[in-house]
């Protein structure tokens, strides 16, 4: 599954609407659903208020399934991180005065299986999540 | 002051010097500026000095959340107040319980709950 949307704060919404429909079909518990919901919305909020300052800007994101484990990849082509390892740590943001409680990263980690974050500064960032659904008893 | 909102998924209430913000959709960078700009004018027009979040309905909410109540405890604890959360459900709960939020922002089933405990152990109102 592949869309591209507009850098709008509406879209985060549609976003994780899109992907919860999308992995219906591995029968996610509630939990599990509000997992990888939770883990889009922060990388597409990144997309947004970081990569693209809040201007406009194309928002791109795949989705696949093989078994039972469920792939996103979502990218923007906007200004890059600078330093990865930096804005991974917790509580760290560029963004103090929008209030931004620099957990975004921190989510994506505790929610997702794997993360993976590619960037080139000036070109943009790719996050690529990984999780499988239905391993039930230690999610948590 | 005024009690009403136009937008029909939010309203707010002021009991005593109590704020009770009711959030009935989801929480995410979206929904929070909107929710930021108008509990602050709330709060800057005075006589405020506990907020309430009220989640029921909520079902989902992101680390955009956690910055919008943050920022709302900071605004109050300057000057005496406290902040709590009510109407908890589990996703939420979730987030809550990773991002360490409930060392300093309490938890109480309704906000008449959690009236009653500003009430009780904060020191006159």
């Amino acid at each position: 599954m592949k869309i591209e949307f507009e850098s709008c704060s509406e879209n985060e919404a549609f976003a994780r609407t899109v992907i919860a429909a999308y992995i219906t079909r591995l029968n996610p518990t509630l939990e599990e659903l509000s997992d990888v919901k939770t883990a889009v919305s922060e990388a597409v909020t990144n997309c947004i208020i970081h990569g693209y300052d809040g201007g406009e800007g194309t928002i791109h994101m795949e989705c696949t399934i093989n078994g039972r484990e469920v792939t996103v990849m979502i990218e923007d082509y906007g200004v890059g991180i600078e330093d990865i390892d930096k804005a991974m740590e917790p509580l760290y943001t560029t963004k103090p005065e929008w209030e931004r409680s620099g957990m975004g990263f921190a989510f994506m980690e505790a929610f997702m299986d794997e993360l993976q974050v590619e960037s080139v500064f000036h070109e943009g960032t790719k996050i690529t999540m990984k999780k499988t659904i239905g391993k039930e008893t230690d999610s948590e | 002051m005024r009690q009403e909102d136009s937008e029909a998924w939010l309203h707010y209430e002021l009991k005593n010097n109590c704020l009770v913000i009711y959030i009935t959709d989801d929480l995410d960078h979206h929904a929070v500026g909107y929710l930021r700009e108008k509990s602050d004018r709330l709060i800057d027009a005075g006589n405020i000095r506990n907020v309430i979040f009220d989640f029921k309905g909520v079902d989902f909410m992101d680390s955009s959340g956690i910055g919008l109540i943050m920022g709302r405890y900071k605004k109050v604890m300057f000057i005496g107040g406290r902040a709590a959360v009510t109407n908890i459900g589990q996703s939420v709960d979730r987030i809550f319980k990773i991002s360490g939020l409930y060392k300093i922002i309490e938890k109480y089933n309704t906000p008449d709950e959690a009236i009653k405990a500003f009430n009780k152990s904060g020191r006159m109102e």
